[in-house]
């Protein structure tokens, strides 16, 4: 039994779609078995919430009178890149704020601007013929400034590290504080519930692929930095990893502060929890055998987080169910976990999507293109120029 | 017989006095040092679990005041906002006390009776819900 996706948007424009998350969709499996549930099913939603750095928006402010052509920007203090065009710029989720630190930074500005309130903008410029104005000091808010989205360009990693802390002192890291002596241990994938770890290999998300960002819709750009498809796999396809990356855009504009909310690590930086949802199509029973995927069969690996060095010592992989258990054993030592992501808002957002698709307003999209299922990450290694 | 949580805080004056001792002596109760420690302030702080009568208890605390001790409600030093936390439940893996927790919906709580006041949730949280009244 296949469905193409353009059966599957007549059926969610007729009301007959029948849709479940990827949370409900495990027992349906366990009951019905593959062929039926393939048959039966014809979305399943998938959802993240997590603290996603390599966030950050787009915007263009208009222009003034007499114009400028921006070269350095501030808003609220926090720098951002403006080294496009003239009244365009670049925010970063984890750009610092100039005057308050970690206290306040680019996820701050993107959640103030969501909320609608006023920001601050400071620019200077060198001056030219045709944009005369060397400084300009104003206030702006969403409905001032002309285009503002969200551009991503790591998000929704499919797995991630679990981190500890083998060393005598505290650390603070972006998987938050890490007690010493393996104190704690700290996660950050929805696991079941994770969109890469249901569409493993990519099958049906790719370039193009309409989702749930940020409480409005979104699209994927691109594949995301780091994109590394080749890690290692279970063989249920589940990479023991970090793997599979997405670039995402969005509607700053039409985002809610429920699904984009800034934080701060303390002693690391700034972050942005980002909520994400995807409807992934039930195309055939191929995909009801990624579908099914539950915590106990996707494992991460943890690492020690105090040593300073790109690559980490390992304790071994643990799965998800034993995460969620709140303890897990390393070097026969019980240790307590926590989530950095948090799962009850993955499925607050899975049900969001299932009922917008339920009733007619999200309808699935293909993919233009695909993502690259072949590539790793590279490392950069210090040289001289003769030497590369 | 009643368990209450009390955070004693001791001047610079009265830091030598053996206060604590009398709480057995005199009020016959049992108690549970889970903190003790000496600020920068130079002030003693100190946080017990105390069991007894009530009757006796209220005794106990006119007595500490009277000897120049500071009480506070310790029950109430941790306090979780609920209306800014996201659920992550990083806190959980650093609470001593096993005082956060996560509930069957995958929801973040905080029973203030089994916190220690150890603190090691304070600069934890992400988005600021946690936040101490000592």
């Amino acid at each position: 039994m296949t469905k193409t996706i353009d059966e599957i948007n007549e059926k969610i424009k007729s009301g007959k779609v029948v849709v479940l998350t990827a949370e409900e969709i495990i027992s349906y499996v366990e009951e019905n078995g593959i062929k039926k549930t393939a048959s039966d099913i014809d979305v399943v939603t998938t959802a993240t919430f997590s603290p996603m750095c390599s966030s950050g928006a787009f915007i263009n402010f208009g222009h003034s009178d007499p114009p400028i052509k921006m070269s350095k920007v501030w808003l609220n203090d926090v720098p951002a890149y403006a080294g496009i065009a003239a009244v365009d710029a670049y925010i970063g989720a984890t750009e610092l704020s100039e005057t308050e630190g970690m206290n306040y930074g680019g996820a701050y500005v993107i959640e103030d601007l969501i909320a609608g309130k006023n920001i601050k903008l400071r620019a200077t410029a060198y001056g030219t013929d045709c944009y005369p104005r060397k400084e300009i000091n104003t206030y702006i808010n969403k409905d001032t400034i002309n285009q503002a989205y969200l551009f991503n360009p790591r998000n929704v990693y499919q797995n991630y590290s679990v981190a500890t802390n083998s060393s005598p002192k505290t650390i603070y890291t972006y998987m938050g504080k890490l007690l010493p002596h393996f104190g704690n241990a700290t996660y950050s994938s929805a696991g079941q519930l994770s969109p890469m770890l249901n569409d493993p290999y990519y099958r049906t998300i790719g370039i193009g692929t309409k989702i749930f960002l940020g409480g409005t819709v979104g699209f994927v750009a691109w594949q995301g930095t780091q994109h590394n498809p080749e890690t290692e796999r279970l063989p249920n396809g589940v990479p023991v990893g970090g793997a599979g990356t997405l670039a995402l855009i969005g509607d700053l504009k039409q985002m809610s502060t429920k699904f984009i909310k800034a934080a701060t690590f303390t002693g690391y930086g700034i972050t942005m929890f980002v909520g994400v949802g995807i409807p992934i199509p039930v195309i055939d029973s191929e995909m009801v055998e990624y579908l099914k995927v539950k915590d106990e069969d996707i494992y991460a690996t943890v690492y020690d987080y105090s040593v300073q060095r790109r690559n980490k010592p390992s304790y071994g992989r643990v799965s998800y169910k034993e995460l969620r258990s709140g303890k897990i054993t390393i070097h026969k030592r019980e240790v307590p976990t926590g989530s950095i992501s948090s799962y009850l808002k993955a499925r607050e957002i899975a049900h969001i999507l299932k009922d917008q698709i339920k009733n007619g307003t999200f309808t699935l999209t293909q993919p233009v293109a695909n993502l690259p299922t072949e590539g790793t990450v590279k490392a950069l290694d210090i040289v001289s120029e003769e030497e590369l | 017989m009643v368990t209450e949580k009390l955070m004693l805080i001791f001047p610079p004056n009265i830091v030598k006095k053996p206060v604590v001792y009398r709480i057995v002596k005199d009020f016959d109760l049992e108690f549970n040092i889970l903190r003790a420690e000496i600020t920068s302030d130079l002030e003693g702080k100190m946080l017990l679990e105390i069991k007894g009568s009530k009757e006796r208890i209220n005794e106990c605390k006119s007595y500490l005041v009277k000897e120049g001790v500071e009480l506070e409600e310790a029950a109430k030093g941790i306090i979780l906002d609920k209306d800014k936390c996201v659920n992550c439940g990083i806190c959980i893996s650093l609470c001593l006390g096993k005082a956060f927790y996560l509930k069957d919906n995958y929801e973040v709580n905080f029973d203030q009776n089994k916190c220690i006041l150890c603190g090691l949730c304070l600069n934890c949280c992400p988005v600021k819900a946690i936040k101490s009244k000592i």
